[in-house]
């Protein structure tokens, strides 16, 4: 067992943490639109607590707050909330929650806690990934939805302090390291095309799982990199 | 009372989509097929959030400030900085091309 002091578990501590703030301070966004689209400060909290996916709340939000239905708001949510269902495929192995363990991890399940578990090389340094992001997240991002729904837009757009950037860097440099081989650069050269190229033309938070189906597609054209490559017909490469 | 039904609509499907991921049987995923598109995956969502973090406003592919803090990053990457160096570089170049230059 590691010790707490081990260099690589603090680093993915210290990853977990600075895209816990990054990420976590968006709540502040999210408490003053909720607000100004007619939620009251309660509803607006409960979101945070319960609903916990970022893009699902805008969503969720945004079609309420234009006056749309109900029905109308919870599919516009629950299309985003789909990558989710892949997010917890993909930590199934990490994680193996059993029982009601699966409530929390659940839970925590979103773009940020995935990110950084599955960018650790090891078993534990993941689950330590995940487990980091995930409460440092639920705990910044519950606390700035109520700062945010109390005070509107008085600490300012988060984007004049970068933090959209943050993300960004956050997600470059979790990907970073994992393109060293030829078949991850493939992959993710790929999603990154099909993903832009779709944003115009389908439902947001579908282009994250159309990459995912790169990713699948790649999968089994392909086999797993032995010391002889070996490039079967119909490969992408 | 409509807004509470569907936030606690939107929620419990949100909740069950996030919950049904971890219902798949390990065997399944232990495949050797399988497991090579798992390993795969990463590489592909985490490329997919980069874009989607950075390029898109909604339906839109945008530039703004935040593709030269994403530039700011790569550059940061390939001098090998430590994470949380990547990250506030890329904070700090689009905070001061906004502040500065008026960048959207």
């Amino acid at each position: 067992m590691a010790s707490p002091t081990d260099p690589a578990r603090r680093a993915v501590i210290r990853q977990g943490l600075s895209v816990a703030i990054a990420t976590g301070l968006y709540g502040i966004s999210f408490g003053a639109l909720s607000v100004a689209s007619g939620l009251t400060i309660w509803q607006t909290c409960v979101t945070s607590l319960l609903l916990f996916s970022g893009g699902s709340q805008f969503a969720l939000i945004g079609v309420l707050g234009g006056g749309g239905s109900v029905g109308a708001a919870v599919a516009a949510s629950s299309l985003l909330g789909v990558r989710n269902t892949l997010y917890a495929l993909q930590l199934t192995p990490t994680m193996a929650p059993r029982g009601l363990w699966r409530v929390p991890v659940a839970q925590l399940t979103i773009d940020e806690s995935t990110a950084v578990a599955i960018a650790q090389d090891t078993v534990p340094n993941r689950r330590l990934g995940f487990w980091v992001t995930g409460i440092g997240i639920y705990a910044g991002w519950n606390l700035t939805t109520l700062v945010g729904a109390l005070v509107g837009d008085a600490i300012g757009d988060p984007k004049q302090y970068g933090l959209d950037a943050a993300a960004s860097a956050a997600f470059i440099a979790l990907l970073w390291p994992r393109l060293k081989s030829r078949q991850p650069v493939a992959v993710a050269i790929a999603a990154a095309v099909v993903a832009a190229a779709l944003v115009p033309v389908v439902p947001v938070g579908i282009p994250v799982i159309a990459a995912a189906a790169v990713a699948v597609v790649f999968g089994l054209l392909t086999r797993r990199r032995t010391p002889e490559p070996q490039q079967p017909d119909g490969t992408i490469l | 009372m409509t807004v509470w039904i569907a936030i606690i609509g939107a929620s419990l499907i949100a909740f069950a989509l996030k919950f049904a991921g971890y219902t798949v049987p390990p065997s399944f995923l232990e495949k050797p097929r399988v497991s090579h598109i798992t390993t795969l995956l990463p590489a592909a969502l985490l490329a997919a959030l980069v874009v989607m973090q950075t390029f898109t406003s909604g339906s839109s592919l945008v530039l703004d400030a935040r593709a030269a803090g994403l530039l700011a990053a790569i550059i940061a990457l390939v001098l090998r900085a430590p994470f949380i160096v990547v990250v506030i570089v890329a904070a700090a170049t689009a905070a001061l091309l906004r502040a500065f230059l008026g960048w959207a």
